[in-house]
């Protein structure tokens, strides 16, 4: 059996009387991209947020790289190497978008903390220059690196954001909807991307809402229903499984 | 921003420097070229360029500094009257006594953000003046203020001398801090300080500072813890605030419980944002200008007035006098209330932004071509 890089075991969360997960089970093997689909409200960005620190799970562990990390702060889990991209843009709009990717490779090789004020930021030509090649690969050259990242369309935060992520050089990369609410010539974009990334065997736990992004970059698939893991498998076995198609896939462009 | 500002540090630190130290005569001809107005300009700009690096970079609005500022100058009054008329020991302790206030402070104020934040470093400032009034009386002197006297040990200055008569004076080894002196002393020291915000300001960590103030979920999800990056600007603003309120009792040796009264910790708030929050310069104009007025606008009276306004017939003279006298004298806070207003509706960035909106429209009118880059990091 390969490496495991992320298991979570019977996990479960409610908020008031609502079951959000209910005894979710998943491991997610070494360079995989695990694919996450299910209806709206179903517990996907939950399950997420569970694994990074922003909920802590009402019972059940979550182990990453054979740690626990349940009950471990934020940024102690992204140092550990746990990186996610949120569904709705989370990128510094005041900066410029060479800073923003400055930012996170600055967390990578300094740490939590570091009170380096004595080198200008202007002449860290290494991370200067693996930022600016990280942005060449969305298409932003030359001056453009010094534009607000607060003025762009959504789509573009969006893969700003992946971006960021991706400059970490993260172990498991976390995708919350990477393409909602885009139009289908910006989601082919991002699927480029994503296929890119895939070619450097990043191990990644993606949710989407949109099959043809899911079955164009996903090794596995988990399907979720109100709170619970209904079905997992390659993506050929879950286009052929009757309760999946009854569940979901039924309504949704197959 | 700053990180596209970045040129050349020793061009921009010759000319700051030469504006500062000339200051006595570009400002003599506005009539603000006399050394007590000098140095409250210069004093005021430490405290608020201080300030600009916990409020400008992380957005963290704090209503308690002039805490610091009192303590600052408490600590320098009894340097002054334990050990030496020297300045320096005073300033180096009034620093550091500072920074531990501030690590108090900010300790428990930076649990929490926003508006609480705020309230939190507002109780502890209100705490403190009062403090100060009461039981902290035999260190403060209460009400009257700590003040030099005869009988002061001043044990390292007895070492070498007998104590002569009256009091003495604040000196830098031998050189008297009173009048011009006194202010090139704080002009020097306002320069480093200056410097060393430079340095933040362009430095890794100073671009973190910023990214904490536009998205602090983002920070901690990149890896950053970020109160301890908060603690340290907290901590930074508040030796700033320190070494200003020692200037202050180098300047002049007293010190008061009216130093660290929230109005004073409002004051700094209003001139970094009248001058541009989050700019290098900007709460250095915005010193510039509060105190300009304070010290200026308050001094115009009638009588002035009538002289200004005396190339009109009698009647129109009588009107604009009628008209602008309510702005000038003691109404001198009613101009500054109307300028600030006017600031902050029309240029939230400040002064600063003003000169920027302005400078782009000589560039477009220079040429039609894009902007030239901004000169960034060749
Ligand atoms: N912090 C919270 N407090 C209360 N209820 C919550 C919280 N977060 C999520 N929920 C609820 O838990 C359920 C699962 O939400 P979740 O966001 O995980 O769904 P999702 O699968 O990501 O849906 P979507 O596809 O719309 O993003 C929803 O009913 C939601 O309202
Ligand atoms: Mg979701």
């Amino acid at each position: 059996m390969s490496n495991l890089v992320l298991n979570i075991k019977s996990v479960n969360k409610t908020f008031g009387g609502l079951q959000a997960l209910n005894d979710v089970n998943l491991e997610i093997e070494e360079g995989k991209v695990h694919a996450i689909i299910g209806p709206n409200g179903a517990g996907k960005s939950t399950l997420l947020n569970c694994c990074i620190g922003r909920l802590i799970p009402d019972t059940g562990t979550v182990t990453f790289d054979g740690e626990n990390i349940i009950g471990k702060k934020a940024h102690e889990i992204n140092q550990l190497g746990m990186v996610r991209v949120f569904q709705t843009p989370e990128i510094f709009p005041d900066l410029s978008l060479l800073e923003n990717v400055m930012i996170p490779a600055f967390a990578k090789r300094d740490g939590a903390y570091s009170l380096n004020i004595f080198k200008a930021a202007a002449d860290e030509r290494e991370i200067i220059n693996e930022a600016e090649k990280m942005l060449n690969e969305l298409g932003i050259q030359g001056d453009h690196v010094h534009h607000h990242a607060g003025s762009m369309s959504r789509g573009d935060k969006r893969r700003l954001e992946l971006v960021m992520c991706l400059i970490q050089h993260p172990r498991l990369l976390l995708l919350d909807e990477p393409t909602a609410g885009m139009a289908r010539h910006d989601t082919n974009r991002t699927i480029e991307l994503l296929k890119k990334i895939k070619e450097r065997g990043m191990t990644k736990i993606i949710i989407e809402h949109d099959m043809h992004v899911v079955f164009s970059v996903a090794d596995t698939i988990s399907v979720l229903a109100q709170g619970a893991i209904i079905a997992s498998g390659t993506p050929d076995e879950i286009r052929g499984n009757p309760i999946v198609q009854d569940a979901y896939l039924g309504g949704a462009h197959l | 921003m700053n990180f596209s500002e970045t040129g050349n540090n020793l061009k921009l630190m010759l000319i700051f420097s030469a504006v500062i130290l000339t200051m006595p005569l570009w400002l003599a001809p506005i009539g603000a070229g006399y050394p007590d107005l000098l140095q409250k300009f210069v004093i005021f700009g430490i405290f608020a360029i201080g300030y600009n690096i916990l409020f400008g970079l992380t957005g963290y609005l704090s209503f308690g500094h002039a805490v610091f500022l009192g303590i600052g100058s408490y600590t320098a009054v009894w340097s002054f009257k334990l050990l030496t008329m020297n300045v320096l020991p005073a300033i180096l302790l009034a620093t550091i006594m500072a920074g531990v206030a501030a690590a108090l402070i900010g300790y428990i104020s930076l649990r929490r953000s926003g508006i609480y934040f705020s309230i939190l470093t507002l109780a502890f400032a209100q705490m403190s003046y009062n403090l100060a009034y009461s039981v902290l009386t035999p260190i403060t002197n209460g009400e009257t203020g700590l003040q030099l006297s005869q009988q002061d040990p001043r044990i390292i200055d007895r070492a070498f001398s007998t104590a002569g008569e009256g009091l003495p004076s604040t000196e830098l080894f031998g050189i008297s801090m009173s009048g011009y002196s006194g202010f090139y002393f704080c002009a020097v020291v306002l320069i480093i300080a200056f410097f060393f915000s430079l340095k933040i300001f362009r430095s890794p960590f100073g671009m973190k500072l910023q990214a904490i103030k536009s998205n602090q979920t983002r920070m901690k999800y990149t890896g950053f813890n970020t109160r301890p990056y908060l603690m340290t600007a907290f901590i930074i603003s508040g030796m700033y605030a320190g070494l200003a309120g020692a200037l202050m009792a180098v300047t002049d040796p007293l010190a008061g419980a009216e130093r660290m009264q929230w109005t004073a910790s409002g004051e700094v708030v209003l001139m970094t944002i009248l001058g541009g929050v989050g700019t290098l310069f900007g709460p250095l104009l915005g010193v510039g200008i509060i105190k300009y007025f304070e010290n200026i606008f308050s001094a115009i009276n009638e009588e002035t007035l009538h002289h200004l306004f005396s190339f009109l017939p009698g009647f129109l003279e009588s009107l604009m006098v009628t008209i602008t006298a309510p702005f000038v004298g003691e109404g001198w806070h009613l101009t500054l209330g109307v300028l600030f207003m006017v600031i902050v509706i029309f240029l939230p960035g400040g002064i600063m932004e003003g000169m920027d909106r302005i400078k782009k429209r000589f560039r477009h009118q220079g040429d039609d071509n894009d902007p030239p880059g901004e000169g960034v990091d060749q």
